[in-house]
């Protein structure tokens, strides 16, 4: 297990980093939140000028060809600054997915636009009585002339707002829960049928309801094999998982660092309540999280690419259980300690906690990770 | 689900276990993964097959008998061996006191007290927790006063782990009571079978006697039984008390018992199905499996830290965690055993009887065995202090 970063690492982390500090303070961050948009487009070309967006895709497709790992600190660095642009539906997902199992000809018309920054991608996976299992798609893909007609609907689309192509799961075959019959589509979100029902969710993300309604699209919008798409749907989504809780590790730490501040420097009965055993003892429980989260990530940045699908899911669900869980002790923890101020709007705490909680509930909850390791690790031994 | 080592680190624990394999008795082994107590000669004898082996004292410099592993080579073995059911080094002798002695002992003393350590024909125990010096451990009154070339030492030690079997002890004694708590301390070494010395066992609530009380009336120990300064015994405790810390977590027993506590939940049945199979008890093991290894992860880290002369609230950490772990265990444990959990079935759980089992013989131990864990987080410093010390560390 490495736990070092290498040189294109820390300059990535130096890179990411500073541009955190310098442009992402507090008053700007709600300023692009409040923006029409929701996130911030000139920012987004900053994103691409840095080669933010393309440090996974591939050369030859506009990126640097780097991997899980480097893309971690990256995603750390977000975490930190409470990123609130669409780069985990856009890269981490949408190209992640176009990568994986693009043609060639699809990777060329989509990669390098994702790289520059004038594509954005989102991944329309779950719905309405999905919860968390990709499988029971109900949408359907009907084959019409040389194309497809899709219908449906698609829930809680992260970054569905944003986008300029939705990657659409749909049957071709079979029925609700079957593994075959699933198919990846790409849907312009200009295309006819399509209607996007916007909105933030609670931790200030974008999100939407996505309607399919008779929406023809060609036959070279089919990502993969017709009918197998599960298992990339599948990896997608260990890799949403395995990035949230990079995001999760540095959003833990600046809360945490946030609410040590505060307890040094808050008075109250003549004295920082720092001084107060009680708080003490609850602020190292929340460094002993933030702590044993940090660890899992580790875990994850090894495991994510694992060939074998099982051992990548087992690693990705105990890393998760365990992170979904450090941010729970964190974040309930950062409002206690900081008191009323820590249930405004106006203080930073609070979008720490919103954001830790949309973490935990992305891509699996604590229980549905917990009962997908528990099995796991059952047929294991 | 395992983690993997580097390809040289994997070859070694390979080496580790076929080892453990091959060289302990299996009476042993299944004394140690029953969690029945070891005999001096027991722990001795498999002591005797690591020296000759090389592999004793892990963690000494190999001047003094230690095999020169690194700091992960460290952590393999004791991560194999505890799986492999090798009985745990009895820390006070190897890991707490010789520490000391390396760093401070006089040639003298070094090369009395080393290779006996080594061997465990020194069998030492630890006088330092008083009645009223717990967690205060600083505010101990246990006095010595030197008379002639003689210390001369009244009072009183308790919770002495293994006095009623050691030869020697190293003592904290108040030689200044004028000073401030921790500067009128001092550290002494001295053997158990002197005048003056009276052992009172302490049964614990498991029934087991692992540890008592050690009273001191006018005890005469000579000049040379002082390690390093007068006065400076604190320094040495705390040295003594923060070494070896990433053994602290028991990663390796902790796997050994996840790995029984699944065996055991697959063979307990309940409406018609293994216990494992009910998802309410299995996903309770693997909470606690994911905290495990969240844990594993944070001992290997600190070790890749300690090469970097880098220690952070890990050490502590590992402390409160392991034992946290410890005891969730003997709570599934005792949990999973079900009905068969009752029996108090002393000898059959912790000594030797010749009687059958009253229920499945692995059950018998759990009763005992969840109720001694309770100290786990207790002793070593409670997992308060420990919390006290993170928040120092923060600056709070």
């Amino acid at each position: 297990m490495e736990f070092a970063l290498n040189e294109m690492q820390q300059m990535l982390q130096d890179t990411a980093g500073r541009l955190v500090r310098d442009r992402y303070d507090f008053e700007a961050r709600k300023t692009i939140i409040a923006s029409p948009e929701g996130y911030s487009p000139a920012l987004w070309k900053e994103f691409a000028d840095l080669g933010l967006l393309g440090v996974e895709i591939p050369e030859d497709f506009g990126g640097s060809g780097g991997n899980f790992q480097d893309l971690a600190v990256v995603l750390e660095e977000f975490g930190r600054g409470l990123v609130v642009e669409p780069f985990l539906s856009t890269v981490v997902l949408g190209a992640g997915v176009v990568s994986r199992a693009g043609s060639d000809a699809q990777k060329q018309d989509i990669l390098p636009r994702v790289a520059s920054g004038e594509l954005k991608l989102a991944l329309a996976y779950g719905e309405p009585d999905t919860r968390y299992d990709p499988a029971l798609v109900a949408t359907t893909a009907k084959a019409d002339g040389d194309g497809y007609v899709l219908n449906g609907r698609k829930a809680v689309v992260i970054g569905a707002d944003s986008a300029d192509t939705l990657i659409v799961s749909a049957r071709t075959a079979g029925k609700p829960g079957d593994r075959d019959g699933i198919s990846l589509f790409l849907v312009p979100k200009a295309s006819k049928g399509v209607d996007v029902r916007a909105y933030p969710n609670i931790d200030d993300r974008r999100a939407g309801e996505v309607t399919l309604d008779n929406v023809r699209i060609g036959k070279d919008a089919v990502l993969a094999a017709e009918g197998k798409a599960l298992p990339v749907l599948e990896e997608a989504l260990d890799r949403g998982a395995a990035a949230l809780c990079c995001e999760a590790i540095g959003a833990m730490a600046a809360v945490n660092t946030l609410t040590i501040e505060y307890l040094k420097t808050r008075q109250q009965f003549g004295r920082p309540i720092g001084k107060f055993q009680a708080l003490q003892h609850r602020m190292a429980d929340m460094v002993i999280a933030e702590q044993q989260a940090r660890s899992m990530g580790y875990l994850v940045t090894e495991r994510i690419g694992a060939d074998n699908a099982a051992d990548r899911a087992e690693a990705i669900s105990v890393a998760k259980a365990q992170i979904g869980l450090s941010g729970q002790i964190v974040g309930r923890g950062t409002i206690q300690l900081h008191g009323g101020i820590g249930m405004t709007m106006e203080y930073v705490a609070s979008h720490y906690f919103r954001r830790l909680t949309a973490i935990e509930m992305m891509f699996g909850d604590n229980a549905y990770h917990l009962a997908r390791f528990a099995k796991a690790s059952q047929a294991a031994a | 689900m395992k983690l993997t080592y580097p390809e040289d680190a994997q070859a070694f624990a390979d080496e580790v276990r076929a080892f453990v394999r091959e060289a302990l008795p299996d009476d042993i082994r299944a004394k140690v993964i029953r969690h029945k107590r070891l005999t001096r000669e027991e722990q001795t004898l498999w002591q005797r097959k690591l020296v000759e082996k090389g592999w004793a004292t892990p963690a000494w410099p190999k001047e003094y008998g230690g095999p020169g592993w690194n700091a992960m080579q460290r952590h393999i073995y004791d991560d194999v061996a505890s799986e492999e059911g090798a009985p745990a080094a009895i820390p006070f002798g190897e890991s707490m006191i010789a520490p000391v002695l390396i760093k401070v002992g006089s040639p003298e003393q070094k090369a009395k007290y080393l290779p006996r350590i080594r061997t465990l024909e020194y069998y030492f125990c630890q006088g330092f927790s008083e009645p009223g010096a717990g967690s205060d451990l600083a505010s101990l009154k246990t006095r010595a006063v030197l008379d002639g070339d003689e210390w001369v030492i009244n009072g009183q030690k308790m919770w002495t782990s293994l006095a009623h079997e050691a030869n020697m002890m190293f003592c904290l004694v108040r030689t200044d009571p004028d000073a401030k708590a921790q500067e009128g301390i001092t550290m002494l070494v001295f053997p158990m079978d002197i005048k003056g010395i009276t052992i009172r066992p302490i049964i614990t609530m498991d029934g087991g006697h692992s540890t008592n009380e050690v009273f001191f009336d006018d005890v005469r120990v000579p000049k040379d039984s002082l390690i390093g300064e007068v006065n400076k015994g604190w320094t040495y405790a705390k040295l003594l008390l923060g070494h070896e810390r990433t053994t602290i977590a028991r990663v390796g027993q902790s796997k050994r018992e996840l790995r029984r506590l699944k065996q055991i939940a697959s063979e307990q049945m309940m409406d018609g199905k293994p216990l494992i199979e009910h998802q309410n008890f299995r996903d309770k093991v693997a909470l606690v499996e994911v905290e495990l290894l969240s844990l594993e992860i944070t001992a290997l880290r600190l070790i890749s830290a300690l090469s970097a002369g880098n220690v952070g609230v890990e050490a502590n950490l590992l402390k409160i965690k392991g034992s946290e772990i410890q005891q969730r265990l003997t709570e599934l444990l005792l949990e999973a055993a079900g009905p068969y959990g009752l029996p108090y079935d002393y000898n059959k759980g912790l000594g030797d009887t010749n009687l059958p089992p009253i229920g499945p013989e692995e059950a018998a131990s759990f009763g005992p065995n969840y109720l001694s864990t309770r100290v786990v987080t207790i002793y070593g410093g409670s997992n308060e202090i420990q919390r006290n010390i993170i928040a120092k560390s923060l600056g709070l």
